[in-house]
């Protein structure tokens, strides 16, 4: 039985994909059987972030609509035994995505995986509400940014609201990653500070990603951060994360690069 | 790690780069629904269900899109007693109730 973890921020390009295949790929290298499913459809972009985009034959659609079975449609990670990818639909809209459908396939990924990641796309339309529909626990992205603090802050209330489990009167388990921290920038009083924001937010802490170049490096060749340079910063914060998610307990902290005196005379190289 | 990266300057955005125009050049071949790729992939599977009933989750396809040329792979699991008929399999190679495979490959511009 696996969990339904929904990776969700509201606003756009504050991170979620990249974190959805850093948590997948963390997950599947911690050993866990790994689903994570693209719901942005129309402009599906989690195949390419994870190097699967020439792979890609069926996608969500095509299963909920039955035009595919569940395992003709998941691309296997090439890298990691364990990770699959159900990718979204690039040319139909989302109105393609019935409740009854989504709600079938769910179900199905939830026999077959342990842990299944919704990527959401942006905004709160139906897209967004039906990747949180289903979900065990979620984790909101955030960038220490005005807008990006307040889109979480709607998205927080709809998770509490539109989802199964707040229907079913229960609690939505929700966890926060800051994405794009700048410790220096932050110390300076250029940047929202960490508890400026769980202040705002009130809700608990998963991960503090550090802006890194890192990130864009793994996204070009289409590799999940923590699998591209298990070792750099932002590799190290999302592989913490998914020790908390999975019930250890380990000191928060700010991962770093170590700046070699090379690197500081090369820092304009490309990324 | 940084001595590597001074040597290796061209970096990753090159790769970057190459992806980009190798999927955009097929996703805009794609736009008005005339993937080549994905016709030759249901009306091969149309072939195949006009002589055979083809249970959906008995086939399996993998697609490979590639600059020049991309491959179409698909496998289908056909029940022994047609497998017998058309492929001449003798009995002993197959145990009871086993499928034999038969897979088609094509690669297409």
């Amino acid at each position: 039985m696996a969990k339904i973890l929904v990776v969700t921020s509201g606003k756009g390009g504050v991170g979620k994909t990249t974190t959805t295949a850093a948590l997948g790929a963390a997950l599947a290298q911690a050993g866990k059987s790994v689903a994570v499913v693209d719901f942005d459809v129309g402009l599906r972009n989690l195949d390419l972030v994870m190097g699967a985009e020439r792979r890609v034959v069926y996608d969500l659609i095509n299963v909920v609509n039955g035009d595919a079975k569940l395992n003709q449609a998941l691309i296997r990670d090439k890298r990691l035994d364990k990770l699959h990818l159900l990718p979204a639909s690039q040319t139909r809209d989302k109105d393609a995505l019935t409740d009854e459908g989504v709600a079938r396939v769910m179900e199905e990924l939830r026999d077959k995986f342990d842990w299944v990641i919704c990527d959401s796309p942006a905004g709160i339309e139906r897209g967004a509400t039906l990747a949180m529909r289903h979900a065990d626990v979620a984790v909101v992205v955030t960038n220490p940014e005005v807008s990006s603090v307040r889109d979480s802050d709607r998205i927080i209330g709809l998770l509490d609201s539109k989802t199964l489990k707040a229907e079913r009167g229960e609690t939505m388990e929700k966890h926060l990653i800051l994405t794009r921290y700048d410790p220096a920038r932050a110390e300076r009083g250029d940047m929202l500070k960490i508890e400026d924001v769980l202040e705002i937010l009130s809700i608990p802490l998963l991960a503090i990603i550090p802006e890194s170049t890192e990130v864009l490096r793994a996204s070009n060749v289409g590799c999940p951060v923590t699998l591209n340079n298990p070792l750099c910063a932002p590799a190290r914060a999302y592989t913490d994360a998914v020790r908390r998610l999975t019930g250890e307990a380990v000191p928060m902290s700010v991962p770093t690069d170590k700046k070699s005196f090379l690197d500081k005379l090369f820092t304009r190289r490309a990324a | 790690m940084s001595l590597l990266n001074m040597f290796n300057r061209r970096g990753s955005a090159p790769v970057a780069r190459d992806r980009l125009q190798l999927i955009l050049a097929h996703e805009r071949a794609g736009v008005g629904g005339s993937d080549l790729v994905m016709v030759l992939r249901e009306e091969i599977l149309a072939v195949i269900a006009k002589h055979v009933e083809v249970e959906r989750d008995k086939v399996q396809i993998r697609l490979d899109r590639g600059q020049d040329m991309s491959t179409l792979d698909i496998d289908i699991e056909l029940p022994l007693t047609l497998a017998n008929k058309v492929g001449g399999a003798r009995a002993g190679d197959a145990k009871a109730g086993d499928t034999k495979t038969k897979t088609a490959k094509l690669a297409a511009a």
